[in-house]
Formats: C-alpha cells, structure tokens, sequence
C-alpha cells in the first residue's frame, strides 16, 4: 500500500528541486507506477500547478511539458501530422482513455520503463530532454544516464522532415508491448528504435545505408537482421529473448517496408 | 490535508490524509457507484470525470482533487438514464459490477464524439474489463441508443 | 421441436432482467456497500512459501500496533477438518482444511488472521507478525505427486466423507476408472489409433468483484453472514463444522454478486471474519485483494489429459480411452467432481459411433494453489482433449470435421453409456451444427487462405455438451406468495450473480400464474427466509429451480382455488384459476385475484402460497457448436479471432437476450483461456500472474465479432422445456481456435494458452 506524509503542490520549479534532494521524496507523474510501490514516500511533489502541461508547437519544435497527459499527445494534430500518426499509434495500446488521461510523457521518459512505447516513439524521432538541473540533453544520452533526482521539465522535438512508422507486438490488445519498434528516416539516415528488449528501449542507425531511399523488401530484411544483430534482448514473463530478437527482425523489417511507402514530412 | 472540490456539483471540504485515493475519497463520501476492481489500473472499474475528463480513480491521489471538479455516475443519473436502458435490453448489465466505470467512460466517449462507429466505441472502452457480456451485448446496446437518436 | 411451442407471455421474451437499472445505474447493492462503515477490517497474513511448518509466531509487536484489535494464529482456531467446497452433504471433497493450519501448503496458505479498526492498522500489524518457518521441500509437478516422497496431506485427522479413491498418504484426493466394453480389443481392430496429450492450465475466473463477506452478531446474538457467495445453504453448514457452533446459531444471505462463475461455490473468505466476529463479537469484513483473488481463490483444475482414440479409415469413431491427471493444489475443493465431467461430459459427444471406452483419472495434491469450480468444471478441459483428438483424426483422413461429426455424433434418442446411462431425450447438436456450418460459411472459410502478407485466415470447429444440474443430488426450491393485491412474491435460495435467474424464475413464474413479469417480486437468498436450494451452480437454477418454481405455482393455483371455494360457496374442483381471478365453471360466478388476496388474510385457515422442492433423476445436456475464423501472422504469431459462430441448443431459452449474453460472456472467457491467460509458478512455487497487469483478461479488441443463435429442443423435464446454457459455452472456443491454428499453421497446439511465441516459434 502506498504511503505519503506529505503532499506538497510545488510553486516554483526551485522549490520542487530543493524538496525533491531529500531521500523520501518523490516527484508525481501521473501516479499509475508510483501507486503500486510500497516504498514510503515522505515528501510527494506535484508540478501540477506550473504550467508543465503543455504541448507548444513552433516552426521547428515541439516542446513538449513533462506533466503533458499521454492522451494529449495521442489526439495532437500536429505531432500526429509530423510523424504520419506514429505517435497515435505508439499511445492508442497503452491500457486505456482513462489511464492514458493520467499518465504523463514527463513519467513516463523519466522512469526509463523498459516496457515503454513513449520512451521507443520518441526515440526515433530527434527528442531532447530538458532538465531542471543538468539542462537538455538528447533523449538518446539521459537514456544511459542513471535515475537521480533531477527533475525533468520538458521533451524538445525537432521537427526534422521525416518519415515515421511505430509498431509493437503485444499478446492481449491493451497489454504491456512483449516489443516495440519504432523506424524513422531524418537527416537522411534510418534509425530503429526499439524498446520493451524488455530493457530500456535502445536506437539502431543505419549506418552503413543498408536501406535505400526507396525501401526494397530485401534491404528491409536486411536491416531487420541488422538491427536484431545490435539490439541485446532478454526473457520475462512476456517472451523469451529468442522470441524477441525474432520479433526485433519482423517488426523491424515491416516498418522499414511501411517506411518506404511514405514520402517525407517537411 | 486540507481537500476543497466539487463533488458532483456540490462543494464538499474534507480534511483528507495526504495517500489517500481519489476512489477511497468517494466511497467515504457516498459515492457508492465507485468500484475498485484491480488495484493496478488495468480494469476501468472506478472511472470518474476530473474536470470533465474520465480518469482512474483509483490512481489519483484525493488531493490532486483540490479545487477541481468530479463527478461520479451519481451526478449524472439523468444523463446515463437516455442510454442505460438501451443495455439493459440486451440483458448486457450482467452481474454490473463493471456498470458505473463503462457507463461514465461511454458518457465521456458520447461528449467527445456524439457519433462514434463500432471500432471507435470499442478503442475508447477498451480500458473497461468486463467479464460477463462478452461486450458485444454492450455494443449492440450503445449501437441502438445510438440509432434511436437518429430517428 | 420435440414439441410444438406454446405461445407463451412471457417465457421465451427477452425482458430486462429485475435488477438492470439499479445495476446500470450505479446503485448500492454490493456486499460493500450495503453494510456499515463500522466493521473490523480483516487481514490475513498469508505463508511465502508453498510448503512450510510454522515452527513459531510471534504477534506480540502486531498486537501493539493502534487499532488492532486482535491477531489469531493456528494455536487459537477449532482443530476439526471440513471442506470448504460447496458441495451437498455428504461433500465428495476432503475435510482437509482448519481454518488456520500449522502446516502451511501453499504460496498464500493463511498464517493469521489480523482484525484492527481500519486497513492501515491491519497492514501495519501484518508486518509486525514475527514466524519462523520450517521450510519443506513442495510438491509443484502433480505428474510427481502420486506415491511420491514428500505428502502434502501427512495429517492423521484428514478425512474423506465420500469413497472416491482418495489417500491423502498417496497425495491422492481421488481415483477411478470407469468404463464400457472391450476398450483394448477394440483399439486393437481400429485401424487408426490417436495417442495424444493435452493440457490446459488453472484459468481465473477473474470475476469484477473480488471475494467478500461481512459478519455481524444480530439482534439474537447469531452470526449473520454478508456474503459474496452462490451458495448459503452449504455456506451455514461449512460454517458451522469449521466454527462448531450450530448452523441455528447461523444466517447467511447474499447481496447482488460481482460475478462468480463457480469462484464463490467454494467458501474462500467466509471463514476469516466470521471467526473474528464470534471471538470479538463486533462486526468484521473481509474483502480480497485482487491480488489475493489471483493467489489465493479457487481457479480451475490444472489437468493434463491423455486421449486414445481409435477409428477406422472412413472417420468412424469406435474407441476412446481417457486418462485424466488432475491437479487439485494444496486442498481438494471440488476434485472429486471436476475431474468426472472431463470424461462423463466428452466422452458421450461421439455415443453415435463409440464401441467402447474407458475413463480413469487420478486427482492429486500439489503445494499449488487450491482448484476449485470454473464455469464448466472439469468438462471445458476433457473437450478441448477430446474435441482437438477428434479434429487431428479428421485432418489426418482428410475428412471435413463437421462430416467427421455428424458421422459421429450423439443425436436424439440415444443411450449414452458414458453419460451415466442416461438418454438424450431432446438433443438438438445435429441442427446446432448444420446451422452454425450454413451461417458461418464453412464451406468457404474452412479452406486456409492466404493474404500474401506473412498472414492467413483458417476456420476451426467443436462441438460440446454440459448438464443441467447435478442429477439425484441437487434441490432447488421455490416458495410464491400471493400478496395482498394480487402480486406475488418468489421467494428462493438460487443465487443470481448477474445471470439474471431471478428474472427468468421469475419469468416462469409469470407465465404460470398467468401475470406480468413485473407483478412477481424476487428474493434470493437468505437462510432464514429462503427455502433450501443447493445454490447456482452445475448449470442447475434454470432447470432444476426452474422446475421447482413451474411446481410450486401449480400447488400454489390449488390452494387458492380453495381458498375460492370458501369464498363462492362451492366445492373447490369447479373452480378454475385465470390469472386475475378465479372462475366457476359454467356459471358467471368468479373472485378476482385482488378481493381474494384480502380473502386469505381474514379468517383464512388456508396459507396463500406454497413451497415446491425439486430435484431431477437425470441432467439433461444441453448441447453446442461453435466456429472460429482467425487470422494468423506466421512471422509474429499473433492469434487474432475474426469471427466466432456458436448455435447453442438449451432447449427452450427461457430469456433469449440473456442467453444470448451468456454464450458471448463463456466465448470470450474461452477465448482468454486459449491465447492470453496464463498461470505459471516460478521455481519456489510462487504465482506470477499476481495481478490483472499480468493475468490478461480480453478486453474488447480482443474478441473480434460474436454470433450466438439458438436451435432450440425440447426438454419434457425441464421447466417449459428449458434444459441449461450457464456453463457449456466456455467449452468450445478452445479446441476450435486450437484447430484453426493448425490449420494456419500445419502444428498442433496441445497446451493452453497457445501463445503467438509459441506458434511463431514452435510448442
């Protein structure tokens, strides 16, 4: 059962940081996770009140608040024009309306789930993390980097012109991913990323153009093998690893393929 | 914790501990509707409207409440009375444990999306379990309500 | 038909059932939130291993957390044996249970029972309970069980009430072997023999509200139950011999049920908090968490079952030899019987050609968690064995299934040795399949067809039976009152958990007394008031309760006829009953229904109502088939079901909407058995699906579309010809999906749940 001392409705950014520093504080997502932990809580802090929930579009970026809900992202228009629905796609399987109205994007990046179609999405296209403290970084190194006790404000997406193609592997339709793959082309290079190995999800590039400009069935193969030769995956209760290296492969090759059909964004 | 909200239409201040959930909060308060069903939030069972928009009770802490509005299906009996009967002729209420949270979460679809076809009553419920019906029951329900208001 | 049918008023309509609005709208009629806030809260500390002794236990430091009230362990319960099943007395299951046990059997077994004023305190003292436990070495392969080192039942005081074959110094709750003709002569003459191995898991039934009960000591000092149960009749007595105290000293009633599906045919949380009520005296509630539900409730048996099936080379079935191996977990709540139907209700689907055939099974005990009754008990898994064995020979002749079938088949009229002699007096499944065949397009969706994308479609196919009710055993009663205005009460001891039986007695009982559905007020169910009823299980409320209520108010139509006699002067006989009121033949003469219920309250010797107890000397199969069409990713494995066509024939459907939903509502439960639920242990015998994150139900994107269509026999010994539906429609999902898989596939999946890892990559 979940306990908290003390709630407290953060005023300022500073104060969240400096109560956050205290072993025992913990900062509030959406919850859904946090719930089910027994670890007590001594200090629960609540960024609701700082103006963290919004997804600001500009010419060349998405900024994206941390407390953003999931089904904010989901209904986007303009993250949905810009990745061709993949963001939509990653979102819509994530248990329901109702979780999905909780959960925020900020929860969900800063807990590195494994498990995480928001974390594989938003890998494949160019995401950069702002911290209060440590400041932006790119997605693809705050990944690596160890959970401390920073808080995250917001995600930074480029609006590269690109392609994207989400696709994930789940046993019952709502359930945890057994995998997930996203395939995106920006900058002129083909990037896979892919996430519930069950570990933390990881990106692949390109970078030896195996895939052409105009995708063919057996460049998609062959970067599927690619990818599945430089993704490290392992069991749990979902799958075996064998299973989901097979699954990296296939999804991997497919969404190359959907990939090839589509034109860039711009 | 001090806890100043609006529980369906009507202010109600409580002193609440800081843990305590949302759903907890409500059944304390007579909202009897509210049913915990999982504890993990995966069956829909304790959906309510937070500020209009339909959420797990269960994971939201009762101060996160503060100075907000929620509504339980006890607030809208008028509104879940048009459609309610419609399943209840497809004897798709079964055992209605499950009821309240699908009924609050197909009047939060119905406000978004007045007209929504089969697949998109299907997405937006798929967050509520029911291990009765089989769901087509409730389908076939929310289809005819549907048709009937376009007679 | 067997019978023309009747226009009836309201038998065969599809009327709301009683309770519909107050359930849709949100109402307060859950054990929950109908009793005072006042309660103890009930927590149980339960062992984190699957077999242990607890050598001590300290609750000292539990004791002083504020708000606790009080800690039980071993040393302080009754040290008497029962069984928790609810089962008529004698119960086949063996008294093997106290209601705590030094000896620990499972990974979830109670330790001790907490009561404090709230949950908080409860969860705090659990974590203050000091137990040092023996660890023993468990028993988690029941393949290794029987005649095996380590006995998860060594007590001397374990008893069985009934001889079913039971030896706790074995591991064995039971064994049998049963059979008719020369099962090995004539497996020997077949020139095809099948020896094939299936095995299905033990699936949750998972309903949406947890296990509960209330108990408070009334204003006679009784304990009053508030119980989330199908059955309390059997509740007060497994009460009485686990407390030892007598069943008047006991009432047991049930609110609305949250679902059950067989899980609350067994007395899982009744024990706890009626026990902290008779040493408190105060009010206690135990609710499950639905991780406790998952770890701790009364799922389906485990069984592993071996087909031989032996047929000659034009698909003619002679021979089929069954052995069943099931694993009852750490007690043995309905093993005895569970395990018969895996047999008893396959085994006679192919009576139309069987020359012989044998059925023995062994039902033992594992440090696992305790089985008990699903919603098909036993013959869900003895179909999917049989029906798959029966679809591998036919892809193996290259016969289509169905012709494989209906060369096969039990039709109307025949004996079914395996189905304890009894005849298939209305058996419809011959028009059930013809028809499920016409509207799902067998023809064109049987073939396997290939989208070109790494994804097919293919169609598969079973049929199955079921009883209705437990023949010679069970007893289902009805009381009906005629009311002061002439609206009636029926008053029973069936237990509706959503079904919606109180509406169908009541619409019976409608129809008898030639009324509206609206005028019969139901109760169910309460010791006190109710009369005796063995409970809602067996698939028995409609037929047998059912029955129970026809006769009633037949008994009920005498006495008022009676009663009229008094008030026209005439002798009874020359009256007639014409529902709103009562005539004299051939004269004009007549007392309306309404000026006769005031007659029965003055100076009336005669009781305006009447109590029937019904019980039927044979069970009746109701029977079905069902067809799936799924389409298969070969590169993922991913199952997803398109279609699924079921033509059920339950005799008369008494309420056709309702029936309708319980065929879908067992579909999908069979879908979710066959590709998403499962249930593992790990190496220490610890559940992994603890949660519904991880045990997944099918949600709504995972059914595809359901057709249910009756074709409708008639059962002269049922109520309007009613037979049952309740249990038989989770029976064929999953050797049809299983089938269809092979289909797309050209592999054979033995083992449930069949998941897309699985066919991507091999069994």
């Amino acid at each position: 059962m979940m306990t908290i001392r003390d709630y407290v409705m953060a005023e300022s950014l500073e104060q969240a940081f400096a109560l956050n520093q205290k072993k025992g504080s913990r900062i509030l997502g959406g919850m859904l996770w946090l719930r089910l932990s027994s670890t007590p809580i001594t200090t629960a802090i609540d960024l609701g009140a700082l103006g963290l929930d919004t997804i600001e579009e500009t010419e060349d970026a998405f900024s994206i608040g941390a407390m953003a809900r999931l089904r904010q992202l989901e209904q986007h228009p303009g993250l949905n024009a810009y990745t061709q629905g993949a963001v939509k796609d990653a979102l819509g399987s994530i248990v329901g309306v109702q979780f999905r109205n909780l959960a925020t994007v900020g929860g969900s990046i800063f807990g590195r789930f494994g498990f995480s179609d928001v974390l594989t999405v938003f890998l494949s296209m160019d995401t950069e993390v702002e911290l209060y403290q440590g400041g932006v970084l790119p997605l693809t190194d705050f990944i690596r980097q160890k959970r401390d006790r920073d808080i995250l404000t917001r995600l930074i997406v480029y609006k590269k012109p690109g392609r994207f193609v989400y696709r994930s592997m789940r046993a019952a339709s709502t359930d945890f991913p057994v995998l997930t793959c996203a395939v995106s082309r920006w900058d002129g290079v083909f990037r896979a990323a892919i996430g519930a190995r069950p570990m933390a999800a990881v990106r692949v590039e390109d970078e030896t153009g195996i895939l052409p400009e105009a995708v063919t069935e057996e460049a998609a193969a062959a970067f599927g093998e690619y990818v599945a030769a430089r993704v490290k995956t392992a069991g749990n209760l979902r799958g075996s690893a064998a299973y989901r290296t097979h699954l990296v492969k296939v999804l991997t090759t497919r969404a190359a393929l959907a990939l090839g059909g589509m034109h860039d964004e711009t | 914790m001090k806890l100043d909200l609006t529980l369906n239409g009507r202010a109600v201040s409580d002193d609440v501990r800081p843990d305590l959930t949302l759903l907890e909060f409500l059944r304390e308060h007579g909202c009897l509707s509210v049913k915990q069903g999982c504890g993990t939030a995966n069956c829909g069972l304790c959906t309510v409207l937070l500020d209009d928009v339909p959420v797990l009770s269960c994971s939201v802490l009762a101060v996160r409440a503060n100075g907000r509005a929620v509504v339980t299906l006890e607030g809208l009996q008028e509104e879940a009375s048009a459609f309610v009967g419609f399943l209840a002729d497809q004897g798709a209420d079964q055992c209605g444990f499950c009821n309240p949270g699908m009924v609050m979460n197909t009047i939060a679809l119905l406000r978004e999306n007045p007209d929504p076809s089969d697949d998109e009553i299907r997405a937006y419920l798929a967050g509520n379990l029911c291990r009765c019906s089989g769901y087509e029951g409730q389908l076939r329900g929310i289809r005819a309500y549907l048709d009937s208001r376009k007679e | 038909m067997a019978q023309p049918q009747k226009d009836y008023k309201c038998v065969g309509k599809s009327i709301r059932k009683k309770d519909a609005m107050q359930l849709l709208l949100g109402k307060a009629v859950y054990m929950d939130d109908i009793v005072p806030r006042d309660a103890l809260t009930v927590k149980l500390l339960r062992s984190p291993h699957p077999n242990a002794i607890v050598e001590e236990i300290d609750v000292s430091l539990a004791c002083k957390v504020p708000g606790v009230v009080a800690v039980y362990t071993w040393q302080d319960v009754p040290r008497q044996r029962f069984a928790i099943a609810g089962q008529t007395y004698p119960e086949p299951s063996p008294y093997d249970r106290l209601i705590l046990d030094r000896h620990v059997r499972f990974a979830g077994d109670p330790v001790a029972i907490i009561a404090a004023e709230d949950e908080r305190a409860a969860l705090g003292a659990m974590k203050r309970i000091k137990v040092t436990y023996r660890v023993l070495e468990p028993v988690l392969d029941p393949r290794a069980s029987k005649d095996g080192p380590i006995l998860v039942h060594p007590e001397e005081d374990w008893y069985p009430p009934c001889p079913v074959g039971g030896d706790n110094k074995r591991n064995l709750v039971a064994s049998e072997t049963d059979s008719a003709g020369d099962v090995d002569g004539v497996l020997d003459r077949c020139d095809i023999v099948l020896d094939r191995t299936y095995h299905t898991k033990a699936f949750q039934q998972a309903m949406m509200e947890t296990f509960r009960t209330y108990t408070r000591l009334d204003r006679y000092g009784r304990l009053h139950v508030i119980s989330s149960t199908q059955i309390v009749f059997h509740v007060r007595r497994i009460l009485s011999a686990a407390l030892g105290i007598p069943k008047s000293k006991i009432r047991v009633e049930k609110p609305r049920i949250g679902g059950g599906f067989g899980a609350k045919q067994t007395a899982v949380s009744e024990l706890y908090p009626a026990f902290v009520t008779l040493k408190t005296g105060r009010p206690a509630q135990l609710i499950f968490t639905r991780e406790e539900c998952q770890i701790a409730g009364s799922p389906r048996h485990e069984m592993e079952i071996r087909v031989r099936l032996g047929a000659d080379k034009t698909g003619k079935i002679r021979a089929l030899d069954l052995y069943t191996l099931s694993n009852s977990g750490a007690y043995g709540e309905h093993g005895p019987t569970t395990v018969g139907l895996s047999g008893h209700k396959s085994i006679p689907l192919y009576t139309g050609s069987l020359e012989a055939y044998r059925f023995a099974f062994d039902v033992v005990y594992t440090n696992l968690q305790p089985a008990g009754a699903y919603r098909g008990y036993g013959a869900t898994q003895g179909i999917f064995a049989v029906e798959s064995a029966v679809n591998e020979l036919a892809e193996l002749l290259h016969i289509d299934p169905t012709v494989l079938r209906e060369k096969n088949m039990v039709r109307q009229g025949m004996a079914m040795p395996a189905y304890y002699g009894e005849t298939a007096g209305a058996c419809a499944l011959d028009r059930c399949l013809a028809r499920c065949k016409e509207i799902f397009d067998w023809e064109h969706r049987y073939p396997v067809r290939d989208l070109g994308n790494g994804k097919v479609r293919a169609a598969g196919v079973a049929i199955a039976m079921q009883g209705s009710g437990i023949s010679q055993i069970d007893v289902g009663s009805a009381t009906i009152r005629l009311g002061d205005d002439g609206c009636y009460n029926l008053i029973l001891g069936a237990a509706d958990m959503g079904t919606g039986c109180d509406t169908i007695l009541a619409q019976m009982a409608a129809e008898c007394m030639d009324c509206d559905v609206d005028n019969v007020a139901v109760f169910s169910a309460d010791t006190d008031v109710s009369p005796y009823d063995s409970g809602s299980y067996a698939s028995s409320t409609t037929y047998v309760t059912g029955k129970a209520v026809e006769r009633a108010c037949e008994e009920l139509k005498e006495r008022l006829c009676r009663i009229a006699a008094r008030v026209l002067a005439c002798p009874p006989e020359e009256l007639t009953f014409c529902g709103n009121c009562i005539r004299r033949c051939g004269t004009e003469q007549s007392v309306s229904l309404h000026d006769l219920a005031y007659q029965a309250q003055l100076n009336n010797t005669e009781a305006a109502e009447a109590t029937v107890s019904h019980s039927s000397p044979i069970s009746p199969p109701p029977f079905m088939a069902g067809m799936a069409e799924i389409e298969l990713d070969k590169l993922t494995g991913q199952v997803t079901v398109l279609d699924y066509m079921a033509v059920v024939d339950c005799g008369t459907p008494i309420n056709p909407a309702l029936a309708r939903i319980q065929a879908e509502g067992g579909i999908v439960q069979g879908i979710g058995m066959t590709l998403l639920e499962d249930v593992r242990y790990d190496a220490h015998g610890k559940p992994m699906e603890t949660s519904l994150m991880q045990y997944k139900l099918p949600t709504r994107l995972d059914m595809g579309k359901l057709r249910v269509e009756f074709e409708s026999s008639y059962e002269p010994t049922g109520p309007f010809g009613a037979k049952s539906i309740g249990e038989i429609v989770i029976n064929t999902p999953a050797p049809a999906i299983a089938h269809a898989i092979y289909r797309a596939t050209g592999v054979w999946h033995r083992n449930l749940p069949i998941t897309a890892e699985q066919i991507a990559l091999g069994p």
